[in-house]
């Protein structure tokens, strides 16, 4: 039988960089194919080829043994491949009906669309894949799992028998993973083909039947899982050793750092965001944050940050009650934050490297004497993150958005850390970026923890969480409910806490 | 990107917005049926007279400040549509208050302009705090207030404050503003430059507010790029998220912004304030445009923006010479201001699109990230 | 008092809507009589409210098409005026009918010059929508002293009188003609009763009906038109995607690009056909420079208090219409005498509406506005006339500022867009 999809020397270039070089691939129908490989290796770019959204420069593809060209995602659609993106692409204020049918609308005379057709459509959809939803809530209703879902009935609805998921755990936890996958096996019983990237080893292991590993842009190897373990793989990821970010040794101390006690946060419709929550962060410490998405954590953050207000509670640094302080005291009083999206709220993109170094420290040394700029002592400064951290730009004069993103990461994470901060917010600090980067973000975060700084950690990544971190709280639903031992800690057990699957008696 | 490469891309834009405007005018007036060469030709020709200079500095003067003040609002992202109205109004309540005292030069000039400041700022404001507390969209807010300043404030205060007995001789408006003393006015720099040339005829003077102008320029720059404050609005303007999380004040950022646009377009009437001595019936409007135009041009640049106010003074100057001479209808003038604002615009765009593409080719010494 | 409110709020959105014009006339019926005068619910007052209403309702319906589809356009104003020049050019030479669609092409120019500067060459919304308000301006000051200056009664600034495409009287209702026969004036019986509300609501609806343009009665048509239009085809899902998430469109096959011309283009016809309702008889009869006095940013006022829904773009075109109107036609001051009082009970409502949802700034504030309204009423007996010329305008920051924040304005509204970048 013809495979499904053949991919034949497939280049693409853009400005700078070689996404994908000569890339061929085969995916044999009915099966699920994986596509490993770090940040930047040339997965989406294949992919997004494969899904017409972008048009390769060189090479082929074979569909079930059709050579086809793509010029959108219609022409992909209507062969039969469906791509469900790791960024949702759900429009709020519309029904999940709308979001689902659009572009594929049924209609009556006129152009009126025939929404008892497409909710009929859609029952049958979800019913023959397993998947529920209901056509008339609002998309912003949703939880991730749900949007998830709904993204793949998109596809199905069209009738993809081919479907490609981008990074579909990314902002799972564990037990929502296995009701994925076991969505997946359903939908491999019907005859589906799907084609997944993930760069999570463990789990392409346990549901790929073919795996296929990128490498800067190029395949490197096609491995059956039954002949890898997830170290060879990883070898082949990255082409050398993997570091860990285990941390050694204790250096906490008995001084309260930061202190948040009975911390509450509401929304403009008085819903309780966060509840009652209280910790302490010591000097010498890391303390993670882990829960899912949604649950409160941004909002932690943003509290201490000074960007939401706390409707009760106070906030506390080195003793000071800084609940009612401005953003710029904080700032300016120690508070260091690498925020969760670098893009919106960490760097001035047209700006110079220069003055995003001194974003959030413009008001003192040595980026400012007194109510003037310091340019000299920006740009040395500058230079002195550029050096430590390894910020890879010819000169501290290039826009920010010249730099990968990876650079950028390292940009902030030096800022922060170089301003010598007393207590450090870094959420989500290495996300996006390659192993290489995150493996020197994980040492800058031990040597500083070591010389005295007490850090508040949230990530996504379990592994770095509790890698990284003297005590592990869970944050679910706004609250604490959960403070763990990461030396006895796995990513099991911590993503059965964070989805309530397990729990602690209430601590005090 | 050598610094070569860098001026080239830097002026290719207005160079390419200029040619554009020249093009499509020339081509409106060959249908139209007047003669496109002899339409330049006048215009240049005219230029070239000392006197005219003289008058096209004056011109450019409050066209400068308009574009200052609307560029100030700019860097943050903000539209200062009302610009107009702001300068109507501070050039009312500055000539009345300024006839009603007379105190020494220094004095008597320093209040007028504080006071046409202030009244600029404090209305501008008006739209930068409903913006912060009320989620007020700032433009349609700024046009509103423009009418309603044209329309209504000012129509009220003129009738208050109407002179006894007609205005200064030597002017053609009948009704205004009581005059201001002498000690009021600033004085033309007509002395200074006739020591560098001959004598300036047609009673043309050079007006003093270029000194003004040029100093708010010195200070717009120095303000935006080398003050912490300055810092601040400029980071709120490139990303307010990241600005705000970076401890700039985001409310107080809008309503300073407002205040100080509103305050340097206080100043765009002192032109005519310092020359006439009052405030006409029907003074002239339409600068607010102009310095949006300014703005766009100049890139929100003060030296841009300069060199944008002495363009459009000169298509000014020229619409006047081209009435005169008949060599084309004066409203191609107005057309082409169009043209040329909407060409540098797009054209600003495609460079910036292709610089951008040139800087990520040279500037990632790294593999660099790709669209993963 | 709060349970009677939550109880109006749960009827059908016809219902609502006609207790709340109820209420409204109820209450200009009052002050009336605390007035007496009878300006405020005249026929001819609720007539000039929808002849005021229609352009600012034109208007915002294209912005709403614009919007719903991703870019604001700051330029209607602009299109308007072309509008009006091409309306009148067009309707002079050629006839009525002509004139109108001459106006929807003049403005639909004013559109393409638009969505190419935003969407192809991704210039700032609001500048490209600046530059064109300037633009037409001197593009309508060029035409006219080609054009206009070679007809009898034409200059510069205005042209000659221009045909229009005709009125039309409800029979039955109004007194309207039925081939030839006269028929009994139903409402105007009623009217003339001078019974207390029941005549005034006659008189309002009496209004409404008499003399009503047809190009009235095709901008009325438009709104459930576009409603049904924007939610319930294929074309409008696709176009509210624009506008909400395009990536999500460009994912899924849709032309974003292509929706957003469409979405700019039909914005430039409507204010367009505003443009040209305004040189016609029913409101001016004649092209003049400026005569569109800023009804292009109400008409976009009108689209942000009404939500960017179509049926409350008319909820606000009609409030501003009738302001409008009013002010125009009140030479001696007396009618805005009265509907100071009539805001200060508007600014009343507000202030207790507000504190019921726990609002307490916003309760304040329209308390204080309330109270200095009601001073300077009672300390008055007219208004000056700059105050009326300005009264729509204050109004509309009335409105703004206490409405905006409860608003949903499209998600990808006025951002960039470039294919690709997802």
């Amino acid at each position: 039988m013809e495979p499904a999809i053949e991919l034949t020397g497939i280049t693409k270039r853009f400005p700078g960089v070689i996404a994908n070089e000569n890339v061929s691939l085969t995916v044999e129908r009915g099966e699920i194919h994986a596509i490993c490989g770090e940040n930047g290796a040339g997965k989406s770019t294949l992919m997004k080829i494969l899904y017409g959204m972008q048009p390769a420069d060189e090479g082929t593809i074979r569909v079930m043994g059709q050579d086809v060209h793509f010029s959108s995602p219609n022409d992909a659609l209507a062969v039969g491949i469906g791509m469900v993106h790791q960024h949702f692409m759900l429009a709020d204020q519309l029904t999940v009906l709308e979001n689902v049918i659009l572009g594929a609308e049924p209609v009556l005379r006129g152009g009126r669309i025939d929404f008892e057709t497409a909710g009929e459509h859609l029952r049958e959809v979800g019913e023959a894949y397993g998947l529920t939803v209901s056509g008339d809530d609002l998309a912003e209703t949703l939880e991730v799992g749900e949007r998830q879902r709904v993204e793949i009935i998109k596809v199905l609805f069209r009738g993809a028998k081919i479907l490609i998921l981008d990074e579909p755990t990314a902002v799972l936890v564990p037990q929502e993973v296995e009701e994925l996958f076991r969505n997946m096996r359903e939908l491999k019983a019907a005859g589906t083909t799907i084609l997944f990237i993930d760069h999570k080893l463990d789990e392409v292991l346990e549901i790929a039947d073919t795996i296929t590993v990128l490498r800067q842009g190029r395949s490197v190897a096609t491995v059956k899982p039954s002949d890898v373990t997830d170290r060879d793989l990883a070898e082949l990821m990255v082409g050398s050793e993997l570091p860990t970010p285990a941390t050694t040794g204790s250096t906490v101390t008995d001084e309260v750092v930061l202190e948040v006690e009975g911390l509450t946060v509401l929304d403009e419709d008085e819903r309780v965001l966060l509840d009652d929550v209280s910790l302490r962060v010591h000097r010498g410490e890391v303390v993670g944050i882990a829960g899912v998405e949604g649950n409160g954590q941004a909002e932690l953050v943003e509290a201490i940050v000074g960007t939401a207000n706390a409707s009760a509670g106070t906030i506390s640094l080195l003793g000071d009650d800084i609940t009612a302080r401005s953003v710029r005291h904080r700032r300016e009083h120690g508070i260091g934050y690498i925020p969760m999206d670098r893009h919106r709220e960490g760097l001035l993109l047209s700006a110079p490297l220069w003055e995003t170094a001194s974003l959030g420290h413009q008001t003192r040394e040595p980026f400012a004497k007194g109510p003037w700029v310091d340019r000299a002592g920006a740009r040395a400064r500058t230079e002195l993150i550029r050096e430590e951290f390894d910020v890879r730009t010819p000169n501290v004069d290039v826009p920010t958005h010249a730099l990968s993103g990876g650079n950028q990461q390292k940009l902030i994470v030096g800022r922060e850390m170089s301003a010598d901060p007393v207590a450090l917010l870094a959420a989500h600090p290495t996300r996006g970026i390659d192993v290489g980067a995150q493996a020197a973000i994980w040492d800058d975060i031990r040597e500083a923890r070591a010389a005295g700084l007490a850090t508040l950690l949230i990530s996504a990544d379990l592994d770095e969480l509790i890698g990284l971190s003297d005590t592990v709280l869970v944050i679910m639903r706004g609250r604490i409910v959960a403070t763990l031992d990461p030396a006895t800690l796995t990513p099991r057990d911590l993503g059965s806490y964070m989805t309530g699957a397990a729990s602690q008696e209430a601590s005090g | 990107m050598s610094t070569g490469r860098r001026v080239i891309l830097g002026l290719a834009a207005p160079v390419a917005a200029l040619v554009f405007a020249v093009v499509t005018s020339s081509i409106v007036l060959l249908i139209s049926g007047s003669d496109p060469l002899a339409a330049y030709g006048d215009m240049f020709s005219h230029a070239a007279k000392l006197e005219t200079l003289v008058d096209l500095l004056n011109r450019a003067t409050p066209l400068y400040l308009a574009g200052v003040a609307v560029a100030i609002g700019f860097r943050m992202n903000l539209f200062n549509i009302g610009v107009e109205g702001q300068y109507l109004l501070a050039f009312l309540v500055a000539a009345h208050v300024g006839s009603l005292v007379s105190l020494p030069a220094v004095l008597h000039i320093s209040l007028i302009l504080i006071v046409a400041m202030s009244v600029g700022g404090a209305y501008a404001g008006v739209a930068g705090v409903l913006k912060v507390t009320r989620g007020v969209n700032e433009v349609i807010s700024t046009i509103m207030l423009n009418a309603i300043a044209i329309t209504g404030i000012s129509a009220w205060l003129i009738k208050e404050w109407q002179a006894e007995g007609g205005v200064r001789a030597g002017t053609t408006t009948r009704t205004g503003t009581t005059p201001i003393d002498d000690s009021g006015l600033l004085p033309g720099l007509n002395g200074v430059v006739e020591v560098f040339t001959r004598e300036i005829g047609q009673g043309k003077e050079l007006t003093g507010v270029f000194v003004i102008a040029v100093v708010v320029g010195v200070w717009y720059h120095v303000f935006i790029n080398r003050t912490v404050l300055g810092f601040d609005l400029r980071a709120t303007g490139i990303n307010p998220f990241a600005a705000r999380v970076g401890g700039v004040p985001p409310g107080r950022m809008i309503v300073l912004a407002m205040v100080l646009s509103g305050a340097v377009a206080g100043l765009i009437g002192m032109t005519e304030l310092m020359q006439t001595g009052f405030y006409p019936a029907n003074p002239i409007q339409s600068l607010g445009f102009a310095g949006i135009a300014a703005a766009l041009l100049g890139r929100n640049n003060p030296f841009g923006i300069a060199v944008a106010a002495l363009i459009f003074a000169f298509l000014d100057v020229s619409s006047g010479v081209l009435q005169f001479t008949g060599a084309a209808p004066r409203e191609i003038v107005v057309i082409m201001q169009g043209v040329i604002i909407l060409a540098a615009v797009i054209a600003y765009e495609i460079m910036r699109r292709v610089r951008e593409r040139d800087e990520a080719r040279h500037a990632s010494a790294a593999p660099a990230e790709v669209p993963a | 008092m709060s349970a009677r409110l939550t109880w109006i709020a749960e009827l059908p959105a016809w219902a609502r809507w006609a207790a709340y014009a109820a209420i409204g006339v109820f209450v200009l019926t009052l002050v009336q009589g605390f007035d007496d005068t009878d300006r405020l619910t005249a026929v001819s007052s609720s007539q000039s409210m929808l002849r005021w209403g229609v352009p600012i309702l034109l208007a915002g319906l294209g912005g709403l098409f614009s919007e719903r589809a991703g870019v604001v356009n700051i330029g209607l104003e602009g299109m308007m005026i072309l509008g009006t020049w091409f309306g009148a050019w067009g309707a002079i030479n050629y006839g009525a009918w002509w004139g109108l669609a001459a106006g929807l092409i003049g403005g639909g120019l004013g559109g393409l010059v638009h969505a190419v500067a935003t969407v192809q060459f991704g210039v700032d919304h609001i500048i490209s929508g600046v530059v064109i308000n300037v633009g037409a301006l001197g593009v309508a000051r060029f035409l006219s002293s080609e054009v206009f200056t070679g007809y009898a009664g034409g200059s510069i600034t205005q042209s000659p009188r221009v045909p229009g495409v005709g009125q039309f009287t409800f029979p039955v209702l109004a007194g309207g003609d039925i081939g030839g026969w006269s028929s009994p004036d139903v409402l105007g019986w009623f009217g003339d009763r001078g019974w207390f509300f029941v005549s005034d609501v006659a008189n309002v609806s009496k209004g409404l009906v008499t003399e009503v343009s047809f190009v009235t009665l095709i901008a009325l048509a438009l709104v459930p038109f576009s409603t049904w239009l924007l939610w319930r085809t294929r074309f409008g899902l696709r176009l509210r995607i624009c506008g909400e998430r395009p990536e999500a469109g460009e994912a899924q096959g849709v032309n974003v690009y292509l929706y957003k011309y469409i979405g700019v283009l039909i914005s430039g016809a409507l204010a367009g056909l505003a443009g040209a309702f305004i040189v016609s008889p029913e409101l001016s009869g004649i092209y003049n420079e400026g005569q569109t006095t800023g009804r292009g940013f109400i008409g976009l006022a009108a689209l942000i208090f009404g939500n960017w829904r179509p049926l409350g773009v008319l909820r606000g075109a009609l409030l501003f219409g009738y302001v409008f109107g009013l002010g125009l036609r009140d030479l001696g001051g007396t009618a805005s005498h009265s509907l100071l009082l009539v805001n200060a009970i508007a600014l009343l409502g507000i202030a207790v509406w507000a504190y019921s949802r726990g609002n307490r700034n916003n309760a304040g504030l329209a308390g204080m506005l309330c109270v200095l309204t009601t001073i300077w009423y009672l300390t008055s007996d007219t208004v000056p006339d700059w105050w009326v010329n300005i009264l729509p305008y204050v109004v509309v920051l009335v409105v703004l500022a206490f409405f905006s924040q409860r608003l949903r304005m499209p998600a990808a509204d006025g951002q960039r867009y470039r294919k690709g970048e997802s």
